[in-house]
């Protein structure tokens, strides 16, 4: 399904529960996961940790099967802030996956990549904000952007999967060679509608 | 948990720990393991942190898997690691072989005033992290310090950690630098690692 497509609760499109919908291509017929794992590369990413998001999955699967990264579930977001610092210390570069809901998590820890100017690169997906049924998830969804601000983490949003790419390769270059903080915010729009 | 008060003063273990560091690495979570192992000389190898409360265990872990041909030591206390439990399983799962976590367990928040922590009520964090399968001792004397301060020499089987169960006291503060940015590219620069 692609966000231009009418919501359809209960509808012909509904699927097993906690299933996205759609393949999430791009216009270039690339899907977005593995454009974005391929500029992670380049970048020398060599420690990925998450806590699971279904927005995230493609990508996780593609880190995860990588012989070259290490991979982390996390208990809780914030332990990926920490462990991105520890990665930076010993010369590795590391990204944090998560959902809008997990920036909450972190709000105290990135307290240390903010004092410290420890690069730090957040892959947030969005929700709460576009077509969202779940109301638990809106006031962190809405709460995302200016959380992150207050606490000194800049935000870049990408509302189309052609524009997330150059984002999270503008993201990593800020983070990993200019020692910045930044959370690139993946709309829900973009992301495959959940359907119940 | 140990039936006894406990006789170690907390300062001389973590010295005794430290003796002939050689290579190791250390990472300490903030209050007085920062101080004890400030007193205990500081070296261009440590990392103090000085806030984000839970972080230093996923720092360490962090830092463990970008450099597995070295040793990581966290120095932390009771009440770091009780804010960081999730970490336990986090730092379980990544098995580690080459990063030991010590609490410095005085049963007590002694930054705050002395309030009893839930280490100083009956939780033994030893079996918290046996349980999520982590290989855990209980350190209450010299010998079992000198037995802790072996393991800091080689890898284990996988992530290790030590309760060295100290007296309740607070010792004069042997105050580290609290420049996080200093610290950061000091201890890169000791591992060879320029600034950005």
């Amino acid at each position: 399904m692609t966000s231009t497509e009418p919501i359809a609760p209960g509808g012909a499109a509904r699927r097993d529960r906690g299933q996205t919908t759609g393949e999430a291509r791009s216009s270039l017929g690339v899907s977005w996961p593995g454009a974005v794992y391929r500029v992670l590369k380049g970048f020398e990413v060599r420690q990925m940790s998450f806590v699971p998001d279904a927005g995230h999955s493609e990508l996780i699967e593609l880190f995860r099967a990588d012989p070259d990264i290490v991979s982390n579930v996390l208990t809780t977001e914030e332990e990926g802030v920490a462990i991105a610092a520890g990665a930076w210390l010993g010369g590795e570069r590391s990204v944090l996956l998560t959902q809008s809901s997990g920036v909450g998590n972190c709000i105290n820890m990135l307290s240390l990549a903010v004092i410290s100017r420890f690069p730090l690169l957040m892959l947030v997906t969005m929700r709460g904000e576009w077509a969202e049924f779940n109301p638990w998830q809106v006031p962190m969804g809405q709460a995302t952007e200016p959380a992150l601000k207050a606490i000194g983490v800049r935000s870049l949003r990408a509302e189309a999967q052609d524009e997330l790419v150059d984002m999270v390769a503008a993201g990593a270059t800020l983070a990993y060679e200019a020692d910045q903080q930044i959370a690139v915010l993946i709309s829900q729009r973009m992301l495959a509608r959940k359907v119940w | 948990m140990s039936a006894m008060t406990p006789m170690l003063d907390r300062r001389q273990a973590v010295a005794a720990l430290l003796e002939d560091r050689d290579g190791l690495l250390v990472v300490t979570g903030l209050g007085s393991p920062s101080y004890d192992v400030h007193a205990a000389g500081d070296h261009d190898g440590n990392y103090y942190l000085w806030g984000a409360m839970g972080a230093a265990a996923l720092i360490g872990l962090g830092l463990a898997q970008a450099r597995p041909e070295l040793i990581v030591a966290v120095i932390t206390g009771d009440g770091e690691q009780l804010m960081g439990l999730g970490g336990l399983a986090t730092i379980a799962v990544a098995r580690p072989k080459n990063l030991v976590v010590i609490v410095i367990d005085n049963g007590h928040f002694g930054e705050t005033g002395m309030q009893r922590s839930h280490t100083g009520q009956g939780l033994e964090i030893a079996k918290v992290a046996e349980a999520c399968g982590i290989e855990a001792r209980i350190v209450e004397s010299r010998a079992g310090l000198e037995e802790a301060r072996a393991s800091l020499r080689r890898k284990g089987k996988g992530p290790r950690l030590y309760v060295v169960k100290v007296k309740a006291e607070n010792q004069p503060r042997s105050l580290p630098p609290r420049d996080a940015v200093h610290l950061k590219n000091r201890f890169r620069a000791h591992l060879g690692l320029g600034p950005t």
